[in-house]
């Protein structure tokens, strides 16, 4: 029982490695990870048509981790309207993640971190470029690549201080008067936002 | 696990993700300095048609426009 086991294991594995040996000539080609018994089955019921193909066949391969630890952080950098870095190699970046400032260097920990409004400054030798980022996620890969995406990401200059010294008073006096749960919420997401805003610019 | 994580308050409140990060750009975009602010703003628009279907067709569209998440 045990050598029935083992065998169709082992025509299993060769069938399996004689799919991924012969290359992807033709886009119908399925990769080594789809079950070599059920194509075999197919084929028998319905020898004309392809095998039916799974999602994972059409996703490239995950990033895996190199085996040494890459110099540059390649950081694609979002935003809905537009792309404001691809893929940039640059050496550090610091991003606002909800649980504090965290600092992002090649070899980092796979992580998918949320962001909390704040400064998120790109470091690239003694260039330091620092926006403003309304809120969003991170997403660092095992390969050293980060992709952070935001709603809103402004450079500190394009920020009128005395807006938002009017935005934070309006918003407190809002968070005063508030009655309902969500009323309460929304001022005081008004209020912790430009209390951001300002340590970003006093800071 | 999980649940005895504490929710923020937002969620808390009953407002979803994407309301608060919404209303946190919203915020962000009304901060900003003049050419920027004006361009902004247009990014805040919203512009959609909406029709409920019966019977297999769509009925009247509603357009909805520049409207605060609704």
């Amino acid at each position: 029982m045990l050598k029935q086991a083992s065998r169709l294991l082992s025509r299993s594995v060769a069938a399996a490695s004689y799919k991924s040996a012969t290359t992807r000539a033709f886009s119908t080609e399925l990769p080594s990870t789809i079950d070599s018994t059920f194509v075999e089955a197919w084929k028998k019921v319905a020898p004309n048509m392809d095998p039916p193909q799974t999602p994972s066949s059409f996703m490239k391969p995950r990033p895996s981790t190199p085996s040494s630890i890459p110099t540059k952080l390649t950081v694609n950098f979002v935003l809905p309207y537009t792309s404001e870095l691809t893929g940039k190699e640059v050496d550090m970046v610091i991003i606002p993640a909800s649980t504090g400032q965290m600092g992002v260097l090649p070899g980092h920990v796979p992580t998918i971190a949320e962001l909390k409004p704040g400064i998120m400054s790109v470091h690239e030798g003694t260039d330091v470029k620092k926006y403003f980022l309304s809120s969003g996620f991170a997403f660092l890969h095992a390969n050293s690549v980060a992709d952070i995406i935001a709603v809103e990401a402004v450079p500190l200059d394009h920020i009128d201080p005395s807006q938002v010294q009017k935005g934070l008073a309006e918003f407190q006096q809002k968070l005063a008067s508030a009655t309902t749960d969500l009323e309460k919420a929304e001022a005081q997401i008004g209020v912790e936002v430009h209390s951001a805003i300002n340590a970003a610019l006093s800071g | 696990m999980a649940s005895n994580a504490a929710v923020p308050f937002w969620r808390a409140a009953g407002m979803t993700y994407i309301s608060y990060s919404n209303i946190c750009a919203n915020i962000v975009r009304n901060c900003l300095k003049e050419p920027h602010k004006a361009e902004a703003l247009t990014r805040e628009k919203v512009h959609f048609s909406l029709s409920k279907w019966a019977d297999g067709k769509p009925q009247k569209p509603v357009l909805r426009s520049d409207t605060p998440e609704v």
